[in-house]
């Protein structure tokens, strides 16, 4: 069977078991046929030219897995940036797990995507909010259909959340392939701030595909900040999503730290709709093996005088393959706006590969738009500095990956994560230095 | 401490050293002169280990072994120290966290603990006030943005933080006014003494008549055509290499 006819045969399967008449289900409807519409990317597509989709969607993917109890805290405790001091929304398969988790209802909701759904309480926010920025994309409008369960966290007006919220998306590997449908819808009222951490991390060798979709709408002066932690098993893939809007003054910041997994597809849509507005889109990727990363940003100015900042760090070791697409459209509207873009990259062998791909379609005559994309290899000159100092070669090499990431780790503002990000680079360059910069 | 016998290097196929032959002992100061493009700093290279040069012959011996197949670092963890002609520029690494790594990576060579953190502080406090450099400029990035004086005297600090036996200071004069250069050489002859030696290489005299060296040699199309006492220096001040070109061609 073609993965597209087990697709739509899953959806019948799903009908059986979700309430169809419900407003959420209508939206699954119209998802599910815009799926059978678009189908899956092809490489033909200028979206997909350099990221090859058909490997992982040539299995016939377990789409409804069994509950899983038998997991427990301390098999995940290490996965987890804060081990006390958060929330946590900790799903299992896909299936929300209320004995890892740590909800609130207490000022805001930090809770899960199923109970939104199908709580009348939660109506008016899911019909204002729910799928409204995911765009006509066939792997989006497949999430759509199959999404059940997410993170859903709603924050009202002026509440500066202490603690960060960490979603984290574990597979168990009980089933041989298992593909699942995360969705996160984040909606932060005015003058509130709120943290973010967001991971997925397979248990097991057992191949994983993860399609998930997260919306953040951010009102006015409200700041969102969401760590990606991309460390996950060779044999799992992600292709993520996220998407976000702002109003007047709010901030949004997206840092996507991509180590791990065999395909990863990092889609970031931005949609400026206010003035004073700041994106920040910035991350690492180390790659090595045979791994893919493929960064795919759009930032859309649609109002004037905002800001968007874009910094994507990158090393690729061995026969890995990076991909930067991004993509700045300014509207005629958009005057006076300042959009960055930088992408610089490291290519450590003669066979990674790096596609970079600046786009910028401005339509505004008043604007400052920068790019700016580099591809190196490490400079001889310092190796060799650092070396006649009794630095050996290979810490010599840590130092200056460290140094070249560094102004992307500057912008991690939870210490924690700062630490984590900076051992899992130290562990992916074989050094134990950990280098307090 | 340091032997040299006939020793040939290329770079990228082209002969620059043709048979050099140098020995240094410990406490001593040798000045190494010579017109540009004689090979002097491709000797501080060969010296410090640098891979793109190619040595084709010869020996270097440093307290009897053999090191020119060692890496620059194993030659760092034998007391080698090369200051830089030009020292690179390394952003985002602080200097005070390259000096922490190449100390205790170097401690860690020889089999020792790491540096214990009030002691290395100590330790930078001391060495930094004897050169004159602002404790600010330690927490910024690595020569990035410094001027030439101060990238020259981070140099000198950096020796002075490692305490090498054998220091090969290359065209460590070149864009220091004169207050830096006294400075400069009052650094390195505080940290003279009986067990290590000094190779100063330089076109001018000038940074001799502050480090005083006890043997000049002339360096000229890859051989040392010439040695003497510090009065060669002076010479060689007053009436150019022009004679000593001609000397060699006659």
């Amino acid at each position: 069977m073609s993965f597209k006819d087990h697709i739509l045969s899953s959806f019948i399967a799903l009908e059986n078991e979700v309430d169809t008449s419900s407003y959420v289900h209508e939206l699954r409807n119209q998802a599910i046929g815009e799926f059978e519409k678009l189908g899956v990317p092809q490489r033909k597509e200028e979206a997909y030219k350099y990221t090859s989709l058909k490997a992982l969607f040539n299995k016939d993917y377990c789409l409804f897995p069994k509950k899983e109890t038998a997991i427990s805290y301390s098999d995940i405790k290490k996965y987890l940036v804060h081990q006390i001091d958060s929330y946590r929304v900790i799903f299992i398969d896909g299936i929300y797990s209320s004995h890892l988790s740590q909800t609130t209802h207490d000022k805001f909701d930090v809770c899960l995507m199923s109970s939104a759904l199908s709580n009348p309480k939660y109506s008016n926010v899911i019909k204002e909010f729910y799928n409204k920025l995911a765009v006509k994309d066939g792997l989006v409008s497949l999430n759509t259909a199959f999404a059940k369960e997410g993170a859903y966290i709603h924050i009202g007006k002026n509440i500066i959340v202490e603690k960060p919220i960490e979603i984290v998306y574990f597979s168990t590997g009980n089933e041989a392939q298992l593909m699942t449908q995360p969705r996160n819808l984040v909606v932060v009222g005015e003058n509130s701030q709120v943290q973010i951490i967001e991971r997925h991390q397979s248990l097991n060798d057992n191949a994983v595909l993860t399609n998930s979709v997260s919306e953040i709408f951010a009102a006015k002066r409200a700041l969102v900040d969401w760590y990606k932690i991309q460390n996950d098993r060779l044999s799992a893939s992600l292709i993520d999503h996220t998407f976000a809007e702002q109003k007047d003054n709010s901030e949004v910041r997206i840092h996507t730290f991509s180590f791990g997994g065999k395909i990863t597809r990092n889609n970031l849509n931005f949609y400026q709709r206010g003035e004073h507005c700041n994106s920040v889109l910035n991350g690492v990727t180390i790659l090595e093996g045979k791994q893919h990363v493929d960064h795919s940003t759009l930032v859309h100015h649609t109002a004037p005088n905002c800001e968007s900042f874009q910094e994507y760090k990158q090393i690729f070791d061995e026969r890995a393959v990076g991909v930067f697409n991004g993509k700045v459209l300014v509207d005629k509207i958009a005057q006076k706006i300042n959009a960055y873009q930088q992408n610089n990259n490291i290519l450590i062998s003669d066979t990674a590969t790096i596609n970079a791909k600046p786009q910028l379609e401005i339509f505004a005559d008043d604007v400052r738009c920068s790019h700016g994309c580099t591809i190196g290899q490490l400079d001889e000159d310092a190796m060799f500095y650092m070396q006649a100092r009794g630095i050996p070669k290979k810490e010599a090499r840590a130092l200056l990956m460290f140094a070249f990431a560094n102004s992307v780790l500057e912008t991690v503002k939870i210490p924690e994560i700062k630490t984590r990000i900076t051992k899992l680079i130290a562990m992916k360059l074989g050094v134990e230095i950990g280098f307090d910069m | 401490m340091l032997k040299i016998k006939d020793l040939q290097a290329n770079i990228e196929g082209k002969e620059i050293l043709k048979g050099i032959n140098l020995e240094v002992n410990a406490g001593e100061v040798h000045a190494i002169m010579g017109p540009n493009g004689s090979g002097k700093s491709t000797l501080a290279n060969v010296i410090a280990g640098r891979e793109e040069y190619e040595v084709t012959g010869g020996e270097i011996s440093l307290d009897g072994e053999d090191i020119e197949d060692l890496d620059p670092e194993e030659r760092a963890h034998r007391g080698v120290f090369l200051s830089f002609q030009y020292p690179v520029e390394i952003p985002g690494v602080s200097v005070t966290n390259f000096m922490k790594t190449a100390i205790n990576e170097t401690r860690k060579a020889q089999g020792k603990d790491d540096m214990a953190a009030k002691d290395m502080l100590k330790m930078i406090r001391e060495k930094s006030e004897m050169l004159e450099i602002d404790r600010k400029f330690l927490s910024r990035s690595l020569n990035e943005g410094f001027s030439g004086g101060e990238k020259k005297r981070n140099e000198i600090f950096q020796m002075a933080m490692l305490e090498p036996k054998l220091a090969i200071l290359d065209e460590t004069d070149s864009g220091l006014d004169i207050d830096a250069l006294r400075i400069v050489a009052n650094g390195v002859n505080k940290l003279k003494n009986k067990d290590n030696a000094t190779i100063v290489i330089t076109h001018y005299q000038r940074l001799l008549d502050y480090i005083v060296p006890d043997f000049v040699h002339v360096l000229y199309k890859g051989k040392i055509v010439k040695s003497g006492g510090k009065e060669l220096a002076q010479e060689l001040e007053k009436r150019g290499y022009d004679w000593i070109k001609e000397e060699v061609e006659a």
